[in-house]
């Protein structure tokens, strides 16, 4: 970390105590600590590469879920994003192995839904590939219809059934 | 002290006992009937030994099965207003009065070591004439096996086709939701009556299939993490890995003379039929396409396949050669047909049929040269359809609010019938070949 850096840091700390110990006399304007912060804080601790720790505390990285369309194995573009930092975890992270359990709606026979689970599987595997990730680091395993997350038959649980989950099996 | 603590003792065992058997049992009930049903009185049999009363009422399990079919109709119980048990005591007046056709008498007399013999007679009313006068054994622990051989008797003296009630189901069941779902392969008679655990998993469990000679059931089940087909001795419970590949290992069908498994791999990254022979667990692949190819059964002949396949978009019917080929198309109507079952002779094919969202038991019959579709239920989300071994009815499996029922439905679609267990969600119903005697 270079001095000017710090030095900012430091002055951002003791501003915030300074609020911190301000509230129990008398009410401070709240603004002038939230400016600051917003603009330095991404710059301190992004070095651009997940580390193991990210798992449980980045955004992108805590989703685990795609779902899918009836009948279809195409990753939907709202997926995009989390396919690519999970792509990029599997990235910086060369030890870290994964389980992509397919899933299908309860919808059409059971064995048919199995290869429509493993096919959502290898769609995803393939989206994460392109993000940085490698075949050897990823599983695709199939439960077809048979875990259902919602037991109900309407659309609203069927579209939660649809989908591929993203299980680490290993961190790093 | 002692006597209170053995009636305390007495009592906890026997809830125990209620408390387990209604969480297995499936209950029946008819839903529609057949007007063009053949009216069958079966007097209560008379027990002529001297030992304990027998607890089952042989003549109900007949004229249960007998309306299950929907061939014919039993008379009610409380119509029944004279017991004649052997062909003397008979007034076939009052029968025909009563407008029966054929009229089911017997008797039940000690065998000893345990078993008995039931003698019957089948009578028509109109001609007075004997069409059978038989006798079964059985064990006293097995009076509901000796009721339906009985049923089988009387099935195809009348109808001329072999009846099909001695024989069993296969079925799934679930209970609870999530990673805390409970898994279970069952067999039961054909029924519903006398289910046993096969086995029980915490991972699911999917797809029986019986073997020729309905001692053993092929499955697959999740216990080791992904898909794995067993096979399993029922006698014995003993049980070995037949495929355990990458991916998937899913929908055994064992052959007609039982020397070979159809199965579906994706070793090779997305499914694909196989053949197993079963003697040296070598396989060999049978389909070779990008789509998703699955759920092979045999046609009786054992030469051909029909199987599931999507390669042309949606999940459609398709046959193959056992010995290799190309795999023609077989079914035209509807827009998605999966998960065949074959009747006996080859000629109908029942299936679940998807239009929407409503999916619906169908079937195909080639008998005529053409294609001729039935629709044996209503849906909106039937599946699994398996034909009895005399091709008269099919059992499937439908939804009813969160939970999986059974149905056995004539395969005229006139008569239907569930099954439902009383608690948890029951699926996949496999009906077995016919039993030897």
């Amino acid at each position: 970390m270079n001095t000017p850096m710090r030095v900012i840091l430091i002055a951002l700390l003791a501003v915030s105590m300074g609020a911190c110990s301000k509230k129990v006399k008398e009410v401070s304007p709240p603004a002038v600590v939230a400016t600051p912060t917003e603009t330095v804080a991404p710059v301190v601790i992004d070095d651009g590469r997940y580390d193991a720790s990210d798992l449980d505390s980045d955004a992108c990285l805590r989703q685990r879920v795609v779902y899918f369309d009836f009948d279809k194995a195409e990753v939907k573009a709202e997926a995009q994003a989390v396919l690519a930092c999970h792509g990029k975890y599997l990235k910086d992270l060369p030890g870290a192995r994964m389980t992509l359990e397919g899933h299908a709606d309860e919808r059409g026979s059971r064995e048919y839904n199995l290869g429509l689970g493993e096919r959502r599987g290898n769609a995803v595997s393939g989206a994460l590939q392109a993000n940085g990730g490698t075949a050897a680091q990823i599983t695709v395993n199939s439960y077809g219809e048979e875990r259902p997350t919602c037991s109900e038959s309407s659309e609203d649980c069927w579209a939660k059934n649809r989908r591929v989950e993203i299980v680490y099996t290993k961190a790093q | 002290m002692h006597a209170t603590l053995k009636r305390l003792l007495g009592l906890l065992s026997c809830c125990f006992f209620v408390a387990v058997a209604s969480a297995q049992t499936l209950s029946i009930d008819i839903v529609n009937g057949s007007p063009s049903a053949r009216p069958i009185a079966v007097v209560p049999m008379a027990y002529e030994g001297g030992g304990l009363p027998l607890d089952t009422d042989i003549s109900a399990v007949i004229s249960a099965d007998l309306n299950r079919s929907g061939q014919f109709k039993a008379l009610a119980r409380d119509d029944i207003i004279e017991y004649p048990v052997r062909q003397s005591e008979v007034k076939f007046p009052t029968w025909r009065m009563l407008k029966q056709d054929h009229l089911v008498i017997g008797r039940v007399l000690d065998a000893g070591a345990g078993t008995v013999r039931i003698e019957f007679e089948l009578h028509d009313v109109a001609t007075q004439a004997r069409l059978l006068g038989l006798a079964v054994g059985g064990r006293r622990s097995d009076l509901r096996g000796a009721a339906h051989q009985i049923a089988d008797f009387i099935y195809e003296k009348i109808t001329g086709v072999r009846g099909a009630f001695w024989t069993r189901m296969a079925y799934v069941t679930s209970t609870g939701l999530g990673k805390n779902t409970q898994y279970a392969l069952m067999v039961a008679d054909s029924d519903g009556y006398s289910p046993q655990v096969v086995v029980r998993s915490q991972e699911p469990l999917m797809s029986p299939a019986w073997s020729p000679d309905s001692k053993k059931l092929a499955y697959v089940s999740f216990e080791r993490g992904s898909s794995t087909i067993y096979m399993q001795e029922l006698t014995t419970g003993s049980r070995q890995i037949l495929a355990s590949f990458r991916g998937i290992n899913g929908a055994p069908a064992f052959s007609p003379d039982g020397s070979k498994l159809a199965l579906t791999l994706s070793q090779t990254g997305n499914p694909e039929i196989y053949l197993m022979d079963l003697a040296n667990r070598q396989t060999t692949r049978l389909t070779k396409h990008f789509a998703i190819d699955t759920e092979p059964v045999w046609m009786p002949d054992g030469q051909t396949l029909v199987f599931t396949s999507d390669r042309a978009g949606k999940p459609q019917l398709y046959q193959v050669p056992v010995a290799g080929g190309e795999a023609s198309r077989i079914t035209f109507q509807g827009e998605y047909n999966a998960r065949a079952t074959i009747a006996g002779d080859g000629n109908k094919i029942a299936m679940a049929q998807g239009a929407g969202n409503v999916y619906r038991i169908a079937v195909l019959d080639r008998s005529r040269g053409g294609a001729e579709w039935t629709q044996l239920s209503p849906g909106s989300l039937d599946e699994s359809p398996s034909f009895a071994p005399n091709g008269s009815m099919v059992l499937y499996a439908a939804r009813e609010g969160k939970r999986g029922v059974l149905y056995a439905v004539s395969v005229d679609g006139r008569v239907r019938q569930r099954l439902v267990l009383a608690d948890g969600d029951v699926r996949e119903p496999a009906w077995s070949p016919f039993r030897q005697r």
